[in-house]
């Protein structure tokens, strides 16, 4: 991920520095909030859909013990080997042990928030293995040496002319041209050269069925299917919150998926897998990489059900405006501002705080999580294991005293405004005052309306 | 029916023209309106920090004051939806209880207590409504543009009784406008820039005011429109629906 030691405040102000773009970049990602507003609102059972996803993830956390183990034993009766992870660096392990098995040199990859999570293409890079993304979305980036931005569109924060500035230096396409079409035709031979190329296909998971033992994996782009069924080898990784019981409850989480995401009714490849073809192997590790913790705190436990839509990305008006680049994590957005926390709580202890809480997302969240009362929770959670800076805590103390006595609160208020009155300088101040850099103070009346109230109405 | 006026701390100091306007529209409407002098906060700007647990005197100091009434109304959704959502007092808890279950925003009162279907007032400007995120989806003052479901506005109810009022709602019309409590701030960039984005929607649609039930909104709205030199001024409801 991003070397970096800036907080989310500084690197929203960092990117809203440039106005236009950011303009663009909200319009862009507003533009597919409407898009998942008419196609949401041509399904009328639409509240009720979102209801049994919520059940029926809730009922999956509460008994994942069974429905891991009856996922392992029948895609074991497949012929697909299941592999556990307890964390990240397991899983990278699992994963080069099965390359190095087979002296495999040379990846492709369907996009996989996991493994993105887990930091497996440096881990296999530094290992010599050839790691080649091919979503689209996701090869920009990598030529790049950027993390995706955002979980579904990972090169959003780009421009056409950014990805024809990379595709020249890295696909020698012509300097200059812009046009979508000759840029996405590029990347197609590119790509379909590394798919022929490639001995090993990992793939994500989207959704693994519990009573089948099979698992699915939604693309538009159609490059899981073509980086598996060109490879001997197929491993698909996944969080262990992927499981659902049973097939039946597939149809309620495709018809969710899609439509909250991008606004299409379907993705355009829902690709199911349940077992190797002849001489080819066929991998999934279960990962676990903090899932357990967050299933023991009964306040963020069904943070789980996410299905990683990243509708909560799209109608998030701070992201829209800071970029996914501003919350320093492989999983962006609201979302990822309750689940971050989890895994490292120092180093993410400023996303809870990245929100007004406006509650857009649990609105648009396909699962119904909660997602910004979480935010609320988590803020609680980090002020008392004391991951918030000191000033804010000496200030939150004052600001707690002064407005339990009313009496203070009495002088206080009409000290202050008699100083933004008659010495407005004092609080008239861009370095000191952060309000007032790009915004005026309420202007300080004489009289309170306390003031007024005795004046007219009596009383002490 | 005895209605405690509860006045937030920053509505106290810096708007006192929105609780005269709320203390006389209560009024006009038949109640009997007291106003406790000991008020001071509800406590939200430090349990949105994640202090809440600081919040507790003031939690103890609201239940003080606002013992004995039938119902609390305030002109500002976001600190009613904190009193719901959060009061608590150990040593007094059925009292707490009985003003989370009584405390109400304004526009809900009014809606929903009173069921108020006509008012004298009048305000011919062109006004922009600014929906709060905390009125709308946490008090349910209006549908919600991300849910499938029937529409419906208790403040564009009240407005269509104003005369003369000529309502402009924006595109985007239930965008948080950024001011968030301490976000605004924490965390400033963004926050400017979400309140010019909704300055900037309701200012080409050519309003003279930006209302909303929400006074901390329209506090960081106009001090954004006063540092633009825009002519567009920010009103509270209570203010027009008492004109």
């Amino acid at each position: 991920m991003q070397a970096t030691t800036k907080n989310h405040a500084q690197l929203s102000e960092a990117f809203i520095a440039d106005e236009p773009r950011t303009d663009w970049h909200d319009e862009t990602l507003w533009f597919v909030r409407s898009k998942r507003d008419k196609a949401v609102h041509q399904v009328p059972e639409w509240e009720l859909l979102r209801e049994w996803a919520s059940a029926i993830k809730n009922h999956t956390l509460s008994n994942l013990d069974n429905y891991l183990v009856d996922f392992e034993r029948n895609a074991n009766a497949n012929g697909v080997v299941v592999h556990w992870a307890s964390n990240a660096s397991d899983h990278n392990n699992i994963v080069l042990k099965i390359m190095r098995d087979n002296q495999v040199k040379r990846v492709v990859k369907s996009k996989s928030m996991l493994t993105e999570e887990c930091h497996l293409n440096p881990f296999l890079i530094e290992n010599g293995i050839e790691v080649v993304d091919t979503d689209l979305g996701e090869r920009i980036v990598q030529f790049r040496n950027e993390p995706p931005s955002h979980i579904v569109l990972p090169a959003i924060h780009l421009k056409k002319q950014d990805v024809s500035e990379t595709f020249h230096e890295h696909l020698h396409t012509e300097k200059g041209n812009n046009d979508p079409q000759y840029l996405t035709e590029a990347a197609r031979q590119h790509l379909r050269s590394k798919f022929i190329a490639s001995d090993l296909a990992i793939t994500g998971v989207n959704f693994a069925i519990a009573e089948t033992g099979g698992f699915v994996v939604c693309t538009n782009e159609g490059n899981a299917d073509m980086g598996a069924h060109a490879a001997k080898i197929h491993i698909a990784c996944m969080g262990f919150e992927k499981i659902i019981p049973k097939l039946e409850h597939l149809g309620v989480f495709l018809r969710l998926l899609a439509r909250s995401a991008t606004g299409q009714p379907t993705t355009t490849y829902n690709s199911h897998f349940h077992r190797p073809r002849n001489g080819q192997q066929m991998h999934i590790v279960i990962v676990d990489n903090g899932r357990s913790k967050q299933l023991g705190r009964p306040e963020f436990r069904n943070s789980l059900k996410c299905i990683r839509c990243a509708a909560c990305f799209n109608t998030c008006p701070v992201y829209r405006r800071s970029g996914g680049h501003s919350y320093h994590t492989a999983v962006a957005g609201p979302i990822g501002s309750i689940l971050n926390p989890n895994i490292d709580m120092r180093a993410n202890a400023d996303l809870p705080f990245a929100s007004t809480l406006c509650g857009s997302c649990s609105n648009v969240c396909p699962v119904k999580i909660d997602i910004h009362d979480q935010l609320w929770k988590w803020r609680q959670v980090l002020v008392a294991e004391g991951y918030v800076a000191n000033g804010k805590k000496l200030g939150m103390k004052g600001m707690a005293f002064v407005l339990a006595y009313p009496k203070v609160y009495r002088i206080a208020g009409k000290m202050g405004r008699w100083v933004m009155r008659v010495l407005p300088f004092v609080t008239n101040n861009k370095l000191l005052n952060p309000w007032y850099k790009q915004r005026e103070m309420p202007e300080a009346p004489k009289a309170s309306f306390r003031d007024w109230y005795r004046k007219n109405r009596g009383g002490s | 029916m005895k209605v405690g006026l509860f006045v937030p701390c920053y509505i106290d100091q810096f708007y006192p023209q929105v609780a005269v306007a709320t203390l006389q529209l209560l009024e006009k409407q038949g109640c009997e309106v007291v106003f406790p002098l000991n008020q001071t906060c509800c406590g939200q700007p430090m349990a949105n920090s994640g202090f809440a647990n600081l919040a507790k005197g003031c939690d103890r100091n609201f239940v003080e004051n606002f013992d004995g009434v039938d119902y609390i109304v305030g002109p500002s959704g976001s600190c009613v939806l904190h009193l719901k959502e959060h009061l608590h007092d150990g040593n007094n808890e059925a009292k707490a209880t009985y003003i989370r279950q009584h405390v109400y925003e304004l526009v809900e009162f009014l809606v929903d207590v009173l069921k108020v279907e006509k008012l004298p007032s009048s305000f011919p400007h062109k006004v922009g409504l600014h929906i709060s995120c905390h009125g709308q989806r946490g008090l349910h003052l209006s549908s919600m543009s991300e849910l499938v479901a029937p529409p419906f506005s208790k403040p564009e109810k009240l407005l269509s009784m104003v005369k003369g009022l000529q309502l402009s709602k924006p595109a985007r019309m239930d965008e948080c406008c950024g001011f968030g409590g301490t976000f605004c701030v924490f965390e400033e960039a963004v926050s400017v820039k979400m309140g010019k984005d909704r300055v900037g929607e309701h200012a080409a649609n050519g309003v003279e005011y930006i209302t909303g039930a929400d006074t901390s909104c329209l506090m960081h709205l106009e001090g954004i429109l006063k540092r633009q030199g825009s002519t567009v001024k920010t009103i509270h409801i209570a203010e027009i629906l008492n004109s």
